[in-house]
């Protein structure tokens, strides 16, 4: 088998079985894994306590008849009685027997942690694994920046950024076509743009807004309020970073199974990966179609 | 060495939503476990010493100007004490009402609402955030606590400040407590003054605690008596206050 951590991967082809994830980025993935699937779990059921969001300040959706006082959301998962309704803006979409199936629970007790409702024990599980997610995270940025694994694997080549190369790797994954042989070991454009977006803008993003809730945090660091435009606002974006990295999880989960969820799934969990066979080029294709290997 | 194994897209979403939810089931069990509960509970006691270590004790909660306030301050909780007691001092405008300050103080306080209206007074205007998620701005009046602890002469053995209410759920009177760090925080008040009007009932008349650091539920509404404690241990159920007695909120709000 052969060892492609330094990336000396002169002579593979094709079939090959070489060592593709070190342990610790394994380790790290299904850590990861796991508590993202918490974190998103214990934070619909947090969002359920308050199924409104706000843009600014403040907003408390307090109103009772007769009252002129509205603090107006610009996203609400309702329960009407027998109706569940998700508002977005004038949008009324609706969601009965999925969302907004009783007065506390905008999700389903089967998206939530814990399935029924208790915001104390939400409150504890995401707040622990908020450290379990942000602690390894700052270790691996600092031990990749140091090992430059982000600036050998993840930062787009020069090559990679121009727009025909861009380009080619949008058609290439709208037709579903990825590098074979000893390529597939190398991230390509878009990979690396999901990977960095969610290291160095989604995770970030997500702890600032979540800092901001925190009025203990916001008496250390007030500038938390300006940079997110209010703790109504923080918890808005808050909820947009998670509803991306729900995103990301989906297309991720979606390309594994693409690329072929076996062999993917096992260089996770033991490291090894087996190279994609080259197919010979078909004959209705020109050598300019072709990508380069 | 080839393998083929057949994984169709449906199975293995199946397996996945399957996993997902037999996951989370996993989770719910765990959450019944008393130890795994404690476990998580270690995040709020790191939260707690990492957020005192990394601001000044005396760090101030941002305030905001009159034109950012909610339109209107929201109430929430309970709105209307039940106790006769109450009743009868709502009744008299709390003209016979008294804050009781004792426990570990060398000089027991009783003061009179139009004590504490004479003494020197702190307004800020301050974002109230719910546990729950929602968050309102308002204009609180009222006596710094640091004042009212400094002159009932704390005892060295103090460790925490009790609130003890006059409102209750079901039998349990509600009841909050900080650390002495909150305690002399300039902007920790007893509040009698909302929105430049006098406190009104459903917000906690005639006197609620702000402190500002912290979530909603710490802010005690209809305070009857503040108490100096070397240990929580002895009060309701030991867990610092009546929501954290109930339904395990945490003790440290500042999250």
């Amino acid at each position: 088998m052969a060892d492609t951590e330094g990336h000396d991967t002169a002579g593979l082809k094709g079939g090959d079985l070489v060592k593709r994830h070190s342990i610790s980025t394994r380790l790290w993935h299904w850590l990861n894994a796991f508590t993202i699937f918490t974190m998103i779990g214990s934070g619909l059921m947090i969002f359920n306590a308050h199924p409104h969001l706000y843009w600014g300040n403040y907003g408390t959706n307090y109103w009772q008849p007769g009252s002129a006082f509205y603090d107006h959301p610009w996203l609400e998962i309702v329960n009407h009685g027998t109706k569940g309704e998700l508002i977005i803006g004038s949008m009324h979409i609706n969601t009965t027997g999925v969302l907004g199936v009783s007065r506390f629970e905008s999700f389903p007790g089967w998206m939530t942690l814990p399935g029924s409702y208790s915001l104390a024990v939400a409150r504890r599980w995401h707040l622990f694994f908020a450290w379990v997610l942000v602690l390894p995270w700052v270790a691996y940025l600092l031990v990749s920046l140091f090992n430059r694994h982000i600036q050998r694997d993840l930062a787009p080549t020069r090559a990679e950024l121009t727009p025909k190369a861009i380009w080619q790797d949008i058609i290439d994954h709208a037709k579903l076509k990825f590098p074979k042989g000893a390529a597939a070991l190398h991230h390509n454009f878009l990979q690396k743009l999901a990977y960095l977006s969610v290291l160095f803008a989604l995770i970030p993003t997500m702890i600032l807004s979540g800092l901001t809730l925190s009025p203990g945090m916001t008496a250390a660091w007030p500038w938390l309020l300006w940079l997110m435009g209010g703790r109504a606002s923080a918890r808005s974006v808050h909820f947009i970073c998670m509803s991306l990295i729900v995103g990301f999880i989906v297309v991720h989960l979606a390309l594994v199974v693409v690329v072929g969820p076996y062999n993917e799934i096992r260089s996770m969990i033991t490291g090894k990966f087996r190279l994609p066979r080259e197919k010979a080029p078909k004959p209705s294709l020109t050598p300019a179609q072709e990508p380069a290997e | 060495m080839t393998f083929s194994l057949n994984v169709t897209r449906r199975s293995l979403v199946a397996g996945a939503t399957t996993g997902a939810g037999l996951l989370l089931s996993g989770c719910d069990k765990l959450a019944q476990n008393p130890q795994f509960m404690d476990m998580l509970g270690t995040g709020e006691k790191l939260t707690y010493r990492v957020q005192r270590s990394i601001s000044d004790r005396a760090a101030l909660a941002p305030e905001f100007g009159a034109s950012q306030m909610s339109p209107h301050f929201r109430t929430n909780g309970n709105t209307m004490p039940s106790s006769t007691e109450y009743a009868a001092h709502m009744a008299e405008n709390f003209a016979n009402w008294k804050l009781v300050v004792d426990g570990l103080v060398a000089n027991p306080l009783s003061l009179s609402l139009a004590d504490l209206q004479s003494m020197p007074k702190r307004t800020q205007i301050t974002s109230h955030n719910c546990v729950e998620g929602w968050t309102a701005i308002g204009k609180w009046t009222g006596v710094p606590l640091g004042m009212l602890l400094k002159r009932a002469n704390l005892r060295p053995q103090a460790k925490y400040i009790v609130f003890h209410c006059a409102d209750s759920f079901g039998a349990a009177p509600y009841y909050e407590s900080i650390d002495l760090i909150d305690g002399f925080h300039p902007q920790t008040i007893l509040a009698w003054g909302l929105n430049d009007a006098m406190l009104p009932v459903g917000n906690g008349a005639p006197l609620r605690l702000r402190v500002e650091r912290q979530l909603g539920y710490k802010q005690a509404k209809y305070v009857m008596r503040v108490e100096a404690v070397d240990s929580l241990a002895h009060i309701g159920q030991g867990r610092g206050g009546l929501w954290e007695d109930m339904i395990n909120y945490e003790w440290y709000a500042g999250i």
